[in-house]
């Protein structure tokens, strides 16, 4: 299979996801550059963190407005495969394929620290190599991180099974301790209807080494592949010992 | 030639900050009275910040070479090789006055600045450090300082995707109304592709490329820079930069893109002085000139002057001197980018900066006198008045205190102890996915991708120390930097400094920069770590008084193996705690005087050079053989307080410790005195003996302190505390302080 990740002006974590694709994980790996509308047959898009177009007006506002979106926004509703991370997030609320916003932190600050956060639901493409209410230790770096949606639509999300990620703490509960940026229900993570969008605010990128703070994070990508990899044979594994 | 413009008078040139011996002198240099816009160049490349005249003499004597280093101060940062084809290219840099002036930006200006003068050198920059000092929680204006500071920071830093791992903050009313902000940025460039910025080529093209050029920042570096605050201070307010996080995120990817190529010979960014000191500098270094049509420079507002346009300090604009030819590579990359990138002029062979507008040379100066003709001074110095006295300490006048485990609690609440976990998680310090260790610990450790290096970063200065005794002061500076380096299990390689001092026109001043000099010296010699780049700040003083002598330190170290890093906090129960070193009953510039006594006096903890070495040789070979589990510094607070951080300053859970007291010296000084080349180490017990054999054959005393055990941090008799009352202290205080 083939990831894409997307490069943004002002996008930052994008050589990062690049780098835990390809060098930790072991996966093919294209470059898509902001003004260019093909997809280069790539099978899952990665929408990577950072301050695209220096958020200007709001986080993930213009990004929405590339041609590479454009095509993105129609792959997605196709079926293909898309993971938003953080500032990608943002960008998949602004674009309409995930429903709520993300916004100013309940802190006002831009927090960088370890969450724990749990697996709400194992049935999607990139979560499925996890087990349900399995608790993982990411990284969040963000000032907009907050997730709301009107009272129906986050009623929805939850009957739907459409949060995938939940603040939690070391007991496992997700209290308002545990919650860094007042995201109602303390939603870090969710899918669309589909199953196909996903966004979260906490980064897999960078837990995918335990030398730089963990790999908790890698079962996400792990899980993109597995589900692709259904009914081809087994990929010989470039995937580093002990993850 | 030149201009219908008049010559200036000797009243415009005081305004511009010249003194009058000066003008004169650059009037004898040029054979001429200079019109405005030359005296405009002139007194920017003159002033105390472009041109170091009341350093430079001093500064000769610091060691600044090596057998691995690439580039040492001069250019725009230093460079040491690092092997596996690689170099570290870094800096440190001040951005004091605009910071006091306007917090947010001030900073935010000062980290943007430092990037460019790493990435103008062709290396990535992957690490930012910052040391900030800030006044007394009771002054007025701390907590909105300390507010915006730290949000410009991470403003900027975050935007910019380079990670933002380690520093030092103090509070000390000695600050209150001059605070700094002091700036640390590294990358990482291969060995041969180090970009320089000297002219070469004579009609070579001359590119301006980024930002466009406003009125912000005018006289940043003469102005405000170059002279102490007083009443006028408010209306400086214009002269601070504005910055603009984004487009450096371009700036930096289109440059490094550009640097791949073959297109150019030579770039520098527009800092301090802006176009001017970029262009005046690049000729100097090639012995060329430069011709520039300032019509040609892209603008904010077409009513720029030729003045103004010179002078202006907007931020994330670069200067590059391109192969004749090569400018449409040029152009193709920054469009792609979407910046501005044009043409404005051509390296000649005159030694002249000419400079034209609205078709007339309204500039036409030599190139030498401009960078290299500022008087050199070596102004007088002695030591001040009041310095012997303060020295005296003595400690039967020091009651002892009565309650231990209150003046524990009470030294971990202190701001200058607590944990600064409230600055810098505002700031993002995972991007770039390097951080190995983050900031928390002593030193911050990054891994080298590629490789199974990595680089260790500690900055640090003990101010108090320095008012004290400025020569063991600065030496203590570079041995606490580079004990806390080898702490994470690194080997020191080099430092860049960053000398904030008050006014060098006053004698005392003089003296206490020329001692640091000194200390720095000494210490970097013994150490045998170079100074390869560094940054002077003057006056650093408000209605005639000035800050403690702060000569910062940052270093920078070397882990063979990346795995071999390590850090302070305790791991397992049964470990072992042992200190290596020797505690002397020294507690003249202590935390424990200061936040308990309210006093600031004695003399600083003695430094033997020798024995500091050897603490440090001890500790990296234990680390190396794989025997350590935890090492930390002994620093503020002592080492009761380092213990207690052991303790509880791990991200996992706390774990407590059961120690025993010596009794030879008076136990408050045992428990917080801070002789130096102390640390405490924690080893499994079965490797005790091997620590103890490694010890003794470097003659390093060695004590068993005792136990990491439960949950309770046990001293003696004296001390019994919970970790988590200790933790709550030593989290809280900062957050605390803010919010009030």
């Amino acid at each position: 299979m083939r990831w894409g990740v997307v490069t943004f002006p002002g996008s930052l974590d994008d050589s990062d996801a690049v780098y835990a694709l390809e060098q930790v994980l072991g996966e093919e790996v294209v470059r898509l550059w902001h003004n260019d509308r093909s997809l280069h047959g790539v099978d899952c898009v990665v929408l990577p963190g950072g301050f695209s177009y220096g958020d200007y007006l709001r986080a993930g506002a213009l990004a929405r407005f590339s041609p590479v979106m454009e095509t993105i926004v129609r792959f997605a509703h196709d079926g293909g495969l898309v993971s938003g991370i953080c500032n990608g997030f943002q960008i998949l609320c602004e674009s309409g394929l995930l429903p709520g916003a993300l916004i100013r932190n309940r802190g006002l600050s831009f927090l960088c620290t370890m969450v724990r956060v749990r697996v709400e639901d194992t049935d999607t493409p990139f979560t499925r190599s996890y087990r349900q209410a399995e608790v993982l230790h990411l990284p969040i770096k963000h000032g907009e991180g907050c997730y709301v949606a009107d009272a129906r639509t986050l009623e929805e999300l939850e009957d739907n099974r459409q949060v995938l990620l939940r603040y939690v703490d070391s007991a496992g509960r997700a209290t308002e301790e545990a919650n860094p940026n007042g995201a109602l229900r303390n939603i870090a993570g969710i899918v669309n209807a589909t199953r196909n969008v996903f966004g979260l605010m906490p980064h897999p990128e960078h837990a995918c080494e335990t030398l730089v703070g963990g790999a908790d994070g890698a079962g996400i990508f792990r899980s993109v592949r597995a589900t692709l990899s259904e009914g081809l044979p087994a990929r010989a594994a470039s995937v580093p010992p002990g993850l | 030639m030149t201009t219908t413009l008049p010559p200036v008078t000797a009243a415009q040139a005081a305004e511009h900050g010249l003194s009058a011996q000066e003008f004169e002198r650059f009037c004898v240099a040029i054979g001429r009275v200079p019109n405005l816009v030359e005296l405009g160049v002139c007194s920017v490349m003159w002033s105390e910040h472009c041109s170091y005249k009341s350093s430079r003499a001093v500064l000769r004597n610091l060691p600044t070479a090596g057998p691995r280093v690439l580039q040492g101060p001069g250019e725009n940062a230093g460079a040491i090789a690092i092997g596996d084809g690689l170099a570290v290219v870094f800096k440190i840099e001040s951005h004091n006055h605009p910071s006091y002036v306007e917090p947010y930006q001030g900073a935010a200006t000062g980290v943007g600045g430092i990037l460019r003068d790493i990435f103008t050198m062709g290396a990535r920059p992957i690490a930012n450090l910052n040391s900030l000092r800030f006044g007394s929680f009771d002054h007025p204006r701390t907590r909105y300082l300390v507010g915006g500071v730290v949000s410009g920071i991470g403003g900027y830093g975050n935007c910019v995707g380079v990670a933002t791992v380690g520093g030092d903050i103090y509070f000390d009313r000695g600050y209150n109304e001059n605070i700094l902000v002091n700036a640390f940025t590294l990358g990482v460039v291969r060995a041969d592709r180090i970009f320089r910025a000297r002219a070469t080529g004579v009609g070579n093209p001359v590119i301006y490329v980024g930002s466009k050029t406003g009125r912000d920042g005018i006289h940043g570096a003469s102005l405000l820079a170059s002279a102490e605050f007083d009443d006028t201070t408010e209306a400086k307010r214009p002269t601070v930069q504005i910055g603009a996080p984004f487009t450096e995120k371009l700036l930096i990817e289109a440059c490094l893109e550009l640097m791949e190529r073959d297109a150019i010979v030579a770039i520098q960014d527009m800092g301090a002085a802006g176009l001017t000191s970029s262009s005046v500098e690049m000729a100097a270094r090639g012995g060329l000139g430069i011709a520039i049509d300032i019509d040609q420079v892209p603008k904010r507002e077409a009513t720029l002057s030729a003045y103004e346009t010179l002078l202006s300090e907007s931020q994330e604009r670069m200067l590059i001197v391109a192969r004749a030819g090569a400018e449409a590579a040029v152009m193709e990359i920054f469009a792609k980018w979407g910046l501005d990138a044009v043409v404005i002029g051509a390296v000649t062979d005159d030694g002249l900066l000419r400079v034209r507008a609205g078709g007339e040379e309204v500039v036409t100066l030599p190139i030498e006198p401009l960078a290299h003709g500022a008087p050199v001074y070596e102004r007088p110095y002695a030591p001040p008045a009041d310095l012997e006295d303060l020295q005296r300490l003595d400690l039967n006048q020091i009651p002892p205190p009565s309650d231990y485990n209150a003046l524990l609690l009470r030294l971990l609440d202190a701001p200058n102890i607590a944990s600064k976990r409230w600055a810098f998680q505002q700031y993002d310090q995972v991007v770039g996915g390097n951080t190995v260790v983050g900031p928390g610990s002593d030193a911050a450790v990054l891994r080298i991708k590629g490789t199974k290096k990595a680089l260790a970063f500690s900055v640090d200065c003990n101010s108090r120390y320095c008012l004290l005794d400025p020569y063991v002061g600065a030496m203590s500076a570079v041995v606490e930097a580079a004990r806390n380096v080898v702490c994470g299990g690194a080997e020191p390689l080099g430092v860049t400094d960053c000398l904030n001092f008050g006014n060098p026109e006053k004698p005392e001043i003089m003296w206490q920069f020329r001692e640091a000099v000194r200390g720095l010296r000494d210490a970097c010699t013994a150490l045998a770590v170079p100074v390869v780049s560094g940054n002077v700040s003057f006056y650093n003083e408000t209605d005639g008084r000035a800050i403690p002598p702060t000569p910062t330190i940052a270093l920078v170290g070397l882990l063979a193996d990346v795995s071999h890093h390590t850090t302070q906090w305790f791991k397992s129960e049964g470990d072992v705690v042992l200190l290596l070193g020797r505690t002397r009953e020294e507690l003249g510039g202590s935390e424990y005087l200061a936040a308990v006594h309210d006093l600031v006096r004695g003399t600083p903890p003695w430094i033997d050079l020798a024995v500091e070495m050897q603490v440090q040789q001890v500790c990296l070979q234990a680390i190396r053989d794989g025997l350590v589990r935890s090492a930390h510094d002994v620093s503020e607070g002592g080492l009761a307080v380092a213990l207690a951080e052991a303790c509880i300053s791990g991200p996992n859970e706390m774990l407590g410790a059961e120690i025993e007291m010596e009794a030879a010296i008076r136990p408050d000084a045992w428990l917080f005195g801070e002789s130096q080349s102390r640390v405490v180490l924690s080893v499994r017990r079965k490797h005790v003996s091997r620590v103890r054999d490694l010890a003794r054959a470097a003659d390093v005393p060695l004590t068993v302190l005792g136990e990491v055990r439960g949950r309770r941090l046990r001293i003696g008799s004296l001390i019994d505390v919970a970790v988590a009352d200790l933790r709550r202290a030593w989290a809280e205080a900062l957050p605390r302080r803010m919010e009030e």
